[in-house]
C-alpha cells in the first residue's frame, strides 16, 4: 500500500509526458506535409541566432515594456521548472524535498528562495499581462483575427500561470518542515500565517494537494501547449535555428523556374527531347504555394511557432492603413490549415482526402496577399524569426504563374517588361535619352 | 543644367578595350521617370564631380526584372535576371553601382545564383565611399541649417542593413540631421514595394504614403531626403496630399549632395 502514491504518480508522469510525445509526433509528422529546406549551411551564425534572439530575447526588448514583463516570464518559468525536477524525483521515489539531501542547506535554500521570488515577480507580471489584453486593450490583441479562440488563449495560458505560481507558493507555506527550516521560504513565511489555525495533519493534506495539483497542472499545461498558441516555449528554438540567415531583401530563386528558363535559352535544347528516364516519374513541378503541403518545412513550424503577439501586424504598413491584410492573421491561417489537414489525415488512416479546400482562398484572400508591399517591417519585427513575407510571395507566385490571377495594372506592367524591358511602355530603345535631355 | 552630360556606355569603353571603375545600373525609374531622371543626372554629375571613370549599360539594360518577382512572376524575373547576367558578364563587369535599392537588392541578393556575380553597392555607400577617399568634397552651403528627415528606403534599409552611408554623406550638407520617429529597422514603407507602384492600393481607411508624409513631416523638415526613387514619388506625392509642396521638398541623397 505504501507504495501507491508512488505508482499513481509515475502512471500521471507517463500518461502526461506520453500523450504530449505522441501529440509532437503528430506536430512532426504535419512539419514534413511541407518541402523540404536545406538548412546545413552557416551553423555558427545560426547557433549565434539561437543565443542571441531565442535564448538572450534580442528581439523581445525592442519594444522595452512587454518586452521587460516577456524576460521575466520566461526567466521564471525556465528557473522555476528545475523544481519541477525535484517533484518529479520526490513523486517517483517517495521522497520529500531530495534536495535537501543532495545539496547544502545554503544552497537548497537560495533555489528555492530564487523560485518563490520569481513566483511572485512572474505572478505580478501575469496580471500586467491581463491587464493588457483585458483592460488597457493593447491595440495588437484587439485585430479582426484575435477574437473567439486566439483570445481566450491568450488569457487561459495567463490563468495557467496564475494557478500554477500560487500552488507552487501554497505547498511551501504548508510545508511545516520547510517552513521551520527557516531558509529559502522567503515569500512564503509571510503566507505561512494566513494557515495558523490548522492543525498539522490539515497542513499536510493542503501541502500534498498543493504539490500533487501543481505536478498535474503542469502536465496538463504542458498537454494545452500543442493546442496553443503557446507552443512558441518549445519551438521558438528550433524556429529561430532554421530562420534565415540571408539577408532580407534576398528571396529566393525558384529551381523549377531555373531549370525551364535555361531551357528556353539554350539555343541547343531540344524543345520536343523526350524527357530522362529519371525524369519521367517526378510529379510537375507546381509553381508557388496554394496549401500548406506547397509551402516549406520553415514555413510550417513558422505558423506552430507563432504566439500571435502582434507585433508584426502593429508594424505592417498595410494593416496600418486599414487593409485587410495582416501577417499574424497569414501565420494563425497557415496553421489553421495545417492542423485540418493533420485531422484530415488521422481520421483517413494516414493519407490526405482530398477536402475541396486550401490555404489560399478559404483562409487566406486574394486581397490579402495583393496589399503587401513587402517591406520586411513583419520580419524585422518578429521576436522568434518567422517570416510572414515568405508565405504572401509564394502565394503570390501561385496566383500569377498557376493562375495568370494578378491584378490588371500588375498583367500590364510585366507585359510591358516582357515587350520592352521596362515596367512601363516605353521603347528600349529609349532607354539612355536621359543623357541627352535638358 | 543646361550643359549635356557625358555618359559612356560600357560599349564604348570595350570599343577603346578599357574597363571603367564602375558601372552605373541606371534602372528602369532611373532611366525612364521623369523624376527619377533628375536624380540619374544629379548622381552623374557627381561621378563627373569625383572624376570617377563610369559607364551605363545603356540601350542595352533590362528591367532587373526586380518587381516582376515580386509580384510572383519568378519566370519573367529569371528571364530578365538571365539576360541582364550575360551581358554584364560578356563585358566582364565587376563593381556595379546603383541608385535603385530594388535593383540594388536584387543584383546583390538574387543574381549570383543565376550566375551573375558582382560588388554591389547603393550609390549613397558610392559617395560615402568617393568622400572618404577624398574624391570627392562637399562644400556644404547651400543647405547649411535646413532640417532634413531622412526616410530609409526598405530595401536600403531592412532588406539590407544598409543604414548608416545616406546619413553619413547627409551630414556633409551641413543640415540638421533629425530623424522620424520610426526610423532605420522600424522605418515605415513609402507604400511603394512589392509592385504596388504600379496598382492601386487595396480598400483600407489611408494611403500608405500619407501616413509616412506625416511621419515626416512631425520632425518638421525643410526637406525630406531619401535614396529610391520610388520612394522619392510616393514622399512627393504624399507632400502634394498635405499640401505642402510649398513648404517641403522631396530630394534624393545624390541631389542633395550634387547641389551642395
Amino acid at each position: 500500500m505504501e507504495y501507491i502514491p508512488n505508482i499513481l504518480f509515475a502512471i500521471v508522469l507517463i500518461a502526461g509526458v506520453g500523450y504530449f510525445a505522441r501529440n509532437i509526433n503528430k506536430l512532426i509528422r504535419n512539419i514534413k506535409l511541407g518541402q523540404e529546406v536545406d538548412a546545413s549551411d552557416k551553423k555558427s551564425e545560426r547557433w549565434t541566432n539561437v543565443v542571441r534572439i531565442a535564448l538572450g530575447q534580442s528581439k523581445m526588448v525592442k519594444r522595452p515594456v512587454s518586452g521587460f514583463l516577456h524576460v521575466i516570464v520566461y526567466v521564471g518559468f525556465v528557473i522555476i521548472n528545475i523544481e519541477v525536477l525535484e517533484i518529479i524525483i520526490d513523486g517517483i521515489f517517495g521522497t520529500h524535498r531530495i534536495g535537501i539531501e543532495i545539496l547544502p542547506l545554503s544552497v537548497y535554500g537560495f533555489l528555492i528562495g530564487s523560485f518563490e521570488v520569481l513566483a511572485v515577480l512572474v505572478l505580478v507580471t501575469v496580471v500586467i499581462f491581463w491587464l493588457r489584453r483585458n483592460v488597457i486593450k493593447v491595440k495588437r490583441f484587439l485585430s479582426a483575427e484575435m477574437k473567439g479562440w486566439p483570445k481566450s488563449d491568450g488569457n487561459i495560458i495567463l490563468y495557467f500561470e496564475v494557478v500554477l505560481m500560487c500552488l507552487f507558493l501554497v505547498m511551501n507555506a504548508t510545508d511545516t518542515p520547510f517552513q521551520a527550516m527557516d531558509s529559502g521560504n522567503v515569500i512564503s513565511q509571510f503566507i505561512a500565517p494566513w494557515f495558523n489555525g490548522f492543525s498539522v495533519e490539515a497542513l499536510h493534506t493542503i501541502e500534498r494537494t498543493a504539490w500533487w495539483m501543481h505536478i498535474v497542472g503542469i502536465l496538463v499545461f504542458l498537454n494545452y501547449l500543442y493546442y496553443s498558441k503557446h507552443l512558441h516555449i518549445l519551438l521558438a528554438f528550433p524556429n529561430v535555428y532554421y530562420g534565415s540567415v540571408e539577408p532580407k531583401g534576398k528571396v529566393n530563386n525558384l529551381e523549377a523556374v531555373t531549370n525551364e528558363v535555361k531551357l528556353m535559352m539554350d539555343p541547343d535544347a531540344d524543345p520536343y527531347a523526350a524527357p530522362a528516364e529519371s525524369a519521367a516519374d517526378e510529379v510537375p513541378a507546381k509553381f508557388g504555394a496554394s496549401d500548406v503541403m506547397d509551402l516549406s518545412q520553415v514555413q510550417l513550424l513558422n505558423a506552430y511557432t507563432c504566439t500571435e503577439c502582434g507585433r508584426c501586424t502593429s508594424a505592417c504598413p498595410a494593416n496600418l492603413t486599414g487593409k485587410k491584410l495582416s501577417p499574424r492573421k497569414i501565420m494563425m491561417d497557415t496553421r489553421d490549415r495545417l492542423v485540418e489537414v493533420g485531422k484530415n489525415i488521422d481520421a483517413n488512416n494516414g493519407v490526405f482526402k482530398d477536402d475541396g479546400k486550401q490555404l489560399l482562398g478559404d483562409y487566406i484572400l486574394n486581397e490579402e496577399l495583393w496589399a503587401c508591399t513587402t517591406c520586411n517591417a513583419c520580419v524585422e519585427e518578429c521576436p522568434v524569426s518567422i517570416n510572414p513575407l515568405s508565405i504572401i510571395l509564394d502565394m503570390r507566385r501561385y496566383l500569377v504563374m498557376e493562375q495568370s490571377a494578378a491584378p490588371m495594372e500588375l498583367n500590364n506592367m510585366m507585359t510591358n517588361i516582357e515587350n520592352n524591358g521596362a515596367p512601363w511602355p516605353y521603347n528600349q530603345m529609349d532607354r539612355l535619352n536621359w543623357a541627352n535631355e535638358e | 543644367m543646361s550643359e549635356q552630360l557625358k555618359v559612356p556606355t560600357m560599349a564604348e569603353f570595350m570599343a577603346e578595350g578599357k574597363q571603367p571603375e564602375i558601372l552605373f545600373w541606371v534602372g528602369s525609374a532611373g532611366s525612364y521617370d521623369d523624376r527619377a531622371k533628375k536624380i540619374t543626372k544629379a548622381f552623374v554629375k557627381v561621378l563627373h564631380k569625383a572624376n570617377v571613370d563610369f559607364a551605363v549599360l545603356g540601350t542595352e539594360e533590362s528591367n532587373t526584372g526586380d518587381v516582376a518577382k515580386r509580384a510572383g512572376n519568378e519566370f519573367l524575373f529569371q528571364m530578365q535576371a538571365v539576360m541582364n547576367i550575360e551581358v554584364l558578364n560578356a563585358y566582364e563587369v565587376k563593381r556595379i553601382v546603383t541608385c535603385d535599392p530594388h535593383s540594388f537588392n536584387c543584383i546583390k541578393n538574387e543574381y549570383p545564383s543565376l550566375g551573375g556575380n558582382y560588388d554591389v553597392i547603393h550609390h549613397t555607400q558610392y559617395i560615402q565611399e568617393l568622400i572618404e577617399a577624398g574624391r570627392l568634397t562637399v562644400e556644404g552651403e547651400t543647405y547649411k541649417g535646413k532640417r532634413i528627415t531622412f526616410h530609409d528606403p526598405c530595401y536600403l534599409g531592412r532588406a539590407n542593413s544598409v543604414y548608416d552611408a545616406p546619413r553619413n554623406v547627409l551630414k556633409n550638407t551641413n543640415a540638421t540631421l533629425t530623424e522620424m520617429k520610426r526610423h532605420k529597422g522600424t522605418a515605415l514603407c513609402c507604400g511603394a514595394g512589392g509592385a504596388q507602384m504600379f496598382k492601386d492600393a487595396e480598400p483600407g481607411n489611408k494611403e500608405i504614403n500619407v501616413l509616412r508624409t506625416e511621419d515626416a513631416l512631425a520632425t518638421n523638415p525643410d526637406i525630406i531626403a531619401t535614396g529610391c526613387p520610388y520612394c522619392n514619388t510616393m514622399m512627393t506625392d504624399g507632400i502634394k496630399a498635405k499640401e505642402k509642396e510649398g513648404t517641403v521638398t522631396v530630394l534624393d541623397v545624390a541631389e542633395l549632395i550634387a547641389n551642395s
